[in-house]
């Protein structure tokens, strides 16, 4: 009963351009405003079917080539789009100019898209019907839209430097808008201005080689430059994931700790007390009795603890396996200080002093024990405990953890100091929150 | 619900009403504008050629919104100093009406509301001015003065000759917009939100020419 809707909308015909005569293809159906003649850059009306002049440009030594050909069509989204029109817009930042191209993108069904490109860096862009709230007034505050927080990275007014193609809307190089641009990588939204007119649309940063692939360009991307207002940090998605495994395997570390100094044996084999005086004519070293050690091969403390007062003893230590004849020689200064100046009353060194043989195997052994000292006498106690519990692996195991999220910290840091050197706020000016913000989520 | 069905005032073609709710329409042979009273037909002008016309909806177009089918039964078409737009009369499976606006291809469906407040008269409204409706914040963003361009089809009513229409366009902070239509006397409020053309499933659409149907 209904009648078909599958009538066919024929695509306009290329008209004469009224300036040079050239042919200008239209393939935006019947939404061009304006249109750029291909061949003399002359700016028409392509509202009416007469293509009246709007601009002649003066020579075409400005003339640019987009690294997207007019016609071109490329998969973006899952959705086909032909690049229909082209501009270069400039912002001038204390004496420097910037350029950069925008690449206006059409769907018949799905309608208008921007693809933006400086320095290599490229966007695919949306027009926003929503207006993203803002803190306060609009400007240089943050705003917030669809769940994000986007940071104010810099404004100014934006000068249409070249035009070729369609556009479905009034455009001419000398064009003057105000915009301002508000960053959450890889997300950037662009508030355009004009007579008080609000228009916003949300960019989504694209690789390069991502856009040379959706249109099948010749080639490679060129490189992209330095580092772009809503480039994702390549640290950015690592450094929370990094501080997680790092707090995972902390706990782990000391849940081992704690699991070893629980089934430490702790075994005193040995203690006995001694006495030295230097310049005596008595052999200075002597050994201990045996004593057994049991259990697996487990860590062996010596402990010392002297009676010195304000000098020095030095011993030499050898443990000695007594079924294979092996030992293991070792040695310790034992000193302590102390006096008072004119800072008050000081003191440097101890009594005493532990070693640690980290794993002795069980068997029968006894300690040959030679001290010395330059001058005095020393009374003195050893101590044998047989499976105490070492940290030192612990610590050298949490220090070397801990290298890969500093690391990665710092670089996530540098990255968004760079960012922000090319806003319009001065590095030195941003919270190290915000950028702590940036570095640790998404 | 049954159809209605009518002849044409003006060329005594048949007329038939899809929506039982209509109230004007435009006979598809003569292009008169018909207006419907409780005993006949009144032919209340005539439409000219309408200019040909990008949009790919079109009058039988189908589609789905909120998991309710609606078809395109009628059609205004408007005209700013900033180019044209149209607002597609649809009627959905169980009767109700809305309207799906397609201005440069960026769509929108919304509904005629009661205002849950006073709105302010035509010539109070300005850029800028807020308003809360169902717990969402509204803003005047932009005012436009349109024109009538042209009708097709079945509307819920009567429409026509109108110019120099007064809209407030009202945005939010996310999918939600309203309008503020200042057509008629007694300002009316449309409320609803901006779509994604696939979110719709449209069926029976405008063809292009070296484009594959979307």
């Amino acid at each position: 009963m209904n009648p078909s809707a599958q009538s066919v909308v024929a695509k306009p015909q290329a008209l004469a351009c009224p300036n040079c005569g050239g042919p200008v293809e239209r393939r935006g159906f019947g939404y061009s405003i304006t249109a750029v003649c291909p061949q003399c850059l002359t700016v028409l009306d392509a509202s009416s079917p007469q293509l009246q002049i709007l601009q002649k440009v003066e020579g075409a030594q400005n003339r640019r080539t987009p690294l997207i050909p007019l016609g071109s069509r490329g998969t973006l989204r899952g959705a086909t789009y032909e690049v229909i029109g082209f501009q270069a817009r400039a912002v001038e930042e204390d004496g420097e100019t910037f350029e950069w191209e925008e690449y206006l993108l059409f769907n018949p069904y799905k309608g208008f898209r921007y693809l933006s490109q400086y320095d290599g860096h490229w966007n695919f862009i949306t027009p926003l019907e929503a207006m993203p709230r803002s803190s306060q007034s609009r400007g240089q505050f943050p705003v917030f839209y669809d769940g994000r927080v986007y940071k104010h990275f810099s404004g100014g007014p934006a000068t249409t430097t070249f035009v070729l193609g369609e556009f479905p809307w009034r455009v001419k190089t000398g064009d003057t808008v105000d915009t301002h641009d508000y960053v959450a990588p890889p997300y950037v939204l662009s508030a355009e201005i004009t007579a008080g007119e609000i228009n916003w649309s949300q960019g989504e940063y694209v690789p390069g080689s991502a856009i040379w692939k959706a249109f099948t360009l010749t080639g490679s991307a060129p490189p992209a430059r330095g580092i772009y207002l809503n480039q994702p940090s390549p640290m950015a998605g690592n450094v929370g994931g990094i501080w997680r495994a790092f707090a995972l395997m902390t706990a782990m570390l000391v849940a081992l700790a704690i699991f070893f100094a629980t089934f430490s044996r702790q075994e005193t084999v040995f203690h006995n007390s001694y006495s030295y005086a230097s310049g005596s004519t008595a052999e200075p070293s002597f050994v201990t009795p045996d004593f057994n050690l049991t259990g697996r091969p487990a860590t062996l403390e010596l402990g010392v603890n002297t009676d010195l007062d304000n000098n020095w003893t030095y011993f030499n230590f050898a443990l000695v396996n007594e079924d294979t004849g092996q030992g293991y020689d070792f040695g310790r200064e034992v000193s302590y200080y102390h006096g008072a100046d004119s800072d008050g009353p000081w003191d440097e060194g101890s009594r005493g002093s532990t070693v640690m043989l980290p794993s002795v195997a069980p068997g029968k052994y006894y300690l040959r024990v030679e001290p010395e000292m330059d001058s005095g006498a020393v009374a003195y106690n050893l101590t044998l405990r047989h499976d105490v519990p070492n940290y030192t692996w612990f610590l050298i195991a949490f220090a070397l953890l801990l290298i890969p999220p500093v690391w990665y910290t710092i670089r996530a840091r540098g990255f968004e100091t760079q960012r922000w050197m090319n806003s319009d706020h001065s590095p030195a000016g941003i919270d190290p929150a915000i950028a702590d913000a940036f570095a640790g989520d998404n | 619900m049954s159809q209605v069905s009518a002849n044409c005032p003006s060329c005594g073609a048949p007329v038939q009403f899809r929506w039982s709710s209509a109230v004007e329409t435009v006979c598809s042979f003569c292009h008169s504008i018909l207006v419907r009273t409780d005993l006949d037909l009144r032919k209340v002008g005539q439409v000219a050629d309408l200019p040909p016309d990008p949009s790919p909806i079109t009058l039988w177009t189908e589609g789905t919104y909120r998991g309710k089918t609606f078809q395109v039964l009628g059609r205004i078409i408007y005209e700013w100093e900033g180019g044209g737009w149209n607002e597609w009369h649809i009627v959905f499976s169980d009767g109700s009406s809305g309207w799906l606006s397609d201005a440069q291809l960026q769509y929108a469906v919304s509904f005629l509301v009661t205002a849950p407040s006073s709105l302010p008269a035509a010539g109070a409204v300005t850029r800028g001015h807020q308003f809360e409706f169902n717990q969402v914040t509204y803003e005047v963003a932009t005012i436009t003065r349109a024109s009538y361009k042209g009708v097709e089809g079945e509307l819920p009513f009567p429409f026509y000759g109108k110019s120099n229409m007064l809209f407030a366009d009202l945005r939010t902070a996310g999918r939600p917009f309203g309008t503020l239509d200042y057509s008629d006397p007694t300002p009316a409020l449309y409320l609803g939100e901006w779509v994604e053309f696939e979110e719709l499933q449209l069926r029976n659409l405008k063809q292009f020419e070296g484009w594959a149907a979307a």
